[in-house]
């Protein structure tokens, strides 16, 4: 019968560099293609007057958030592979917000799909809250889990959980979480004044002038909290002092571009943020994928959780030859669907069109 | 207490994956199968100009879509479960299991969801070409997501490329050609794949049969329900076929589970296979009607070919695993088999009786036929469950065959977790249940319109 056994820590090779690279990329991508579509779905209520705005709000998103989410089963699935240590210890140890995450996506996507399946206003109000807290949810708990990997969660020994659901919102957490919250509706701010006509493309932008600032508050205060942690707590982690500056000037513009109506450009700045801002993350996790708040000697690091050399060389091969594809398609469909949504007239019933 | 505490999470665990991929499994065949045919369909359509093809694929269309999207969510439950509820599995296989997970993430996920995006909402967009070619990508994504998942599910049932990590205790991958040419995954692959397509088939004879006996475009649904019953009986044959295959390839490679699909106690030479038991199953039935041989003949290809017995078996396996029972539970694995074979071979009759009546051009007229065929809708989904719960549960009391057991498997979370989620996934999915079928029904049963040519006008990027 197998015991398994965590071993003692070396430094990374270059191929678990290579893979820890990747994983990140793969979050990155995520997080910026779902952060813009949970931040619409954040918006829906506040952006819309009447359901028109409100399909016109969604069909923004229509034919791109299922490719979306297919970064975070493909980040998901590449950690299982490349780091299963790491994969099984926060997988187990965040049950239940992983829980609530799954149930708010579910409900997120069956709400898409279904909204305008029947004509009905209550149907389809129901489905609305649906897309609301499907996207608000996972928008907060993603933050909260990321700043939990870096302010450490409580595990001892051979990566055993010590803790409970309530080790995992400490206040620090929390903070990360309305960081991310914020963000990601700013994206998806942006996002809707690019890619939005009419009056929902003015509102996003009238609400981009509130919340930037609120986004450049909140994640400054985040990113002090960090660094003053890195710096009292000694850790090992890279930190980086000049890119979390340059993320909060970036973010600073972001409100003057929507103020001057250049929509690509603010689109491109708070993608930068979010970009910024998660390798900023990374950075300070590096070489630990998981840090302890136990002890400093229970942090699992790179060369802990990874896989064999041999399968990260497969895996290396597989991300090589097929990654450009995927990125050449994905990048199509926006290039497809790159006009603006507007309203149209007469209303069609949604629930006759489509395939 | 400590004990007891263990013991519950690990129930409480299996329910759940139980639960979760039952549902899960309901939507997938559908969908790869679905997706073919309308693919089928809407190259009809284009190639045709022929107007009954492209309303077909738009109505089964949006059947589909209901069905892809039900798939999608509760298909990331699949992926993070594994992490959640079986960590220390995930820690043994992850060198191994994980690999074809993110490959099926990156190869077909994105293809599937990319592709299918721009065939919803490119239509009048794109050129018919590309419109056309969308959906073929999207049914091999599809297609594509079956390979990896069941060569990982196939590494589980049959081990092989890999050695025991002395440090870490892992299992290492040391042949990534042997893991994807594993022996046992050429034939549940085809066995799955057939089985979706008659999924797809099934599901579409059975609406089109409904809407021929009302006559409601009688025209359209004829030329549906003739596609439908040649795939039908197409498709029913190769999963028979392979059916065949897997068995004599499971007898030799987990002859315990063959044991146990028969509940054959005793080693014996020109077994007969039992149709069906009442009363118990260790030996003393008060009735069962027996067919003779055919047991060998399925697991050995011969007709006096020897069939291992569960008692033989339980003892060599304690000889070299160490004391334990390897008995998977007897009931399940019987019955499980006997139902998924059985409504194999209703549906090749379904086809066969239907190629029949269309060669004799009685199709449309024979009510108890499309009656029939109308039932046969839950057959294909029923069969599809039973088939895995059969082959999940033979092979316990391992996770991973020979080298992990399930309750070596289980996380060391708290059992109020495991229960709120089981209580939560378990509720969240039966109001899905409820909402899709509802949904499915109503969308199955209204015939589709006339297309006019407003279609064309309206405003394509509204589709949501």
């Amino acid at each position: 019968m197998p015991h398994l056994h965590v071993v003692a820590s070396t430094p990374p090779s270059g191929l678990e560099q290579l893979w820890f690279i990747l994983i990140a990329v793969l979050w990155l991508g995520y997080f910026f293609l779902e952060g813009f579509d949970f931040g619409v779905g954040i918006l829906l209520p506040f952006l819309s007057r009447d359901d028109m705005d409100r399909r016109v709000m969604i069909n923004t998103i229509g034919p791109v958030w299922d490719g979306n989410e297919v970064w975070l089963i493909t980040a998901g699935g590449a950690t299982f592979a490349a780091f299963p240590l790491w994969y099984a210890t926060v997988f187990s140890g965040f049950y239940l917000a992983l829980f609530l995450v799954l149930a708010a996506l579910i409900f997120r996507g069956m709400a898409f799909e279904l909204r305008g399946k029947k004509d009905d206003p209550s149907w389809r109000a129901w489905w609305d809250r649906a897309i609301f807290w499907g996207s608000a949810l996972p928008a907060l708990l993603w933050g909260v889990a990321f700043a939990d990997f870096l302010h450490g969660v409580p595990i001892a020994s051979q990566a055993t959980w010590t803790g409970n659901f309530f080790d995992l919102v400490k206040p620090y957490a929390l903070l990360g979480g309305l960081t991310t919250l914020s963000l990601f509706t700013l994206h998806g701010a942006t996002f809707l004044g690019l890619k939005a006509d009419g009056e929902v493309r003015q509102r996003a932008q009238h609400s981009g002038l509130f919340l930037a600032p609120a986004t450049f508050v909140l994640m400054l205060g985040f990113l002090t909290w960090t660094y003053v942690t890195a710096h009292t707590t000694h850790h090992n982690g890279l930190v980086p002092p000049f890119l979390p500056i340059l993320g909060l000037v970036v973010l600073a513009g972001v409100g003057w571009l929507m103020r001057e109506r250049l929509e690509g450009w603010a689109f491109v700045a708070t993608a930068l943020v979010i970009v910024i801002f998660f390798v900023t993350v990374f950075l300070n996790l590096y070489p630990r994928v998981l840090v302890s708040s136990v002890g400093p000697q229970f942090s699992l690091t790179l060369s802990q959780t990874a896989s064999q050399p041999y399968t990260l060389k497969v895996m290396s091969w597989v991300a090589l030859i097929f990654t450009p594809f995927v990125l050449l398609y994905q990048s199509w469909t926006y290039w497809i669907f790159r006009k603006r949504v507007r309203r149209a007239e007469p209303l069609p019933t949604p629930s006759s069109i489509g395939s | 207490m400590g004990i007891i505490a263990g013991i519950t999470t690990l129930t409480l665990a299996r329910w759940q994956f139980g639960v979760t991929t039952v549902f899960h499994f309901l939507f997938v065949p559908l969908t790869i199968g679905l997706g073919f045919l309308v693919a089928c369909l809407q190259t009809a359509a284009y190639r045709t100009n022929d107007e009954h093809y492209d309303r077909m694929a738009r109505f089964f269309g949006k059947l589909f879509l209901i069905n892809f999207a039900i798939g999608v969510v509760t298909g990331i439950v699949q992926e993070f479960q594994f992490g959640m509820d079986w960590s220390s599995y995930s820690v043994f296989v992850g060198n191994i299991f994980g690999a074809p997970l993110a490959i099926e993430g990156l190869l077909a996920f994105f293809m599937e969801s990319t592709f299918l995006g721009i065939w919803i909402f490119g239509r009048g967009r794109v050129s018919k070409r590309v419109h056309l070619a969308s959906i073929w990508l999207a049914s091999l994504g599809t297609m594509l997501s079956a390979v990896f998942i069941l060569a990982a599910n196939s590494w589980m049932q049959h081990p092989v490329g890999f050695k025991i990590d002395k440090a870490t205790g892992q299992a290492v991958m040391t042949d990534f050609w042997a893991v994807i040419t594993n022996s046992t995954f050429f034939g549940a692959y085809f066995h799955v794949l057939f089985a979706a397509l008659l999924t797809g088939a099934v599901f579409m004879l059975a609406i089109a049969a409904w809407h021929i006996r009302r006559h409601q475009q009688r025209e359209t649904f004829t030329k549906v329900a003739r596609i439908a019953i040649v795939v039908t009986l197409l498709s029913a044959l190769g999963t028979c076929f392979m059916g065949d295959t897997q068995a004599r390839q499971m007898d030799a490679q987990q002859p315990m589970k063959m044991a146990a699909a028969e509940a054959l106690y005793n080693t014996s030479d020109g077994a007969s296979f039992s149709l069906l038991t009442i009363g118990d199953l260790t030996g003393n039935p008060l009735f069962q009607i027996r067919l003779p041989h055919l047991l060998s003949l399925i697991a050995d290809n011969s007709w006096n070919g020897q069939v291992k017995g569960i008692k033989q078996l339980q003892a060599a396996d304690v000889k070299k695993f160490g004391a334990g029972n390897y008995v998977p539970i007897l009931w399940v694995t019987y019955w499980s088999f006997r139902l998924m074979v059985g409504l194999g071979i209703l549906m090749i009759a379904l086809g066969g009786i239907g190629l029949w009546l269309m060669r004799k051009k009685r199709l449309e007229r024979s009510t108890w036929f499309l009656r029939f065929a109308s039932l046969m809708l839950l057959a294909p989904f029923l069969a599809n469950s039973f088939g895995w719960i059969f082959t999940e549960e033979g092979r316990q009391p391992w996770v991973v065959y020979g080298l992990l057991k399930t309750s070596q498997a289980v996380s060391h979370v708290s059992v109020g977790y495991v229960a709120a989620s089981l209580i939560g996934f378990t509720a969240i999915y039966s109001f899905l249940a409820v909402i899709e079928i509802g949904l499915m029904i109503k969308v199955a049963r209204k015939a589709p319109e006339e297309l006019t040519s407003r279609d064309d006008e309206r405003p394509l990027e509204l589709v949501y």
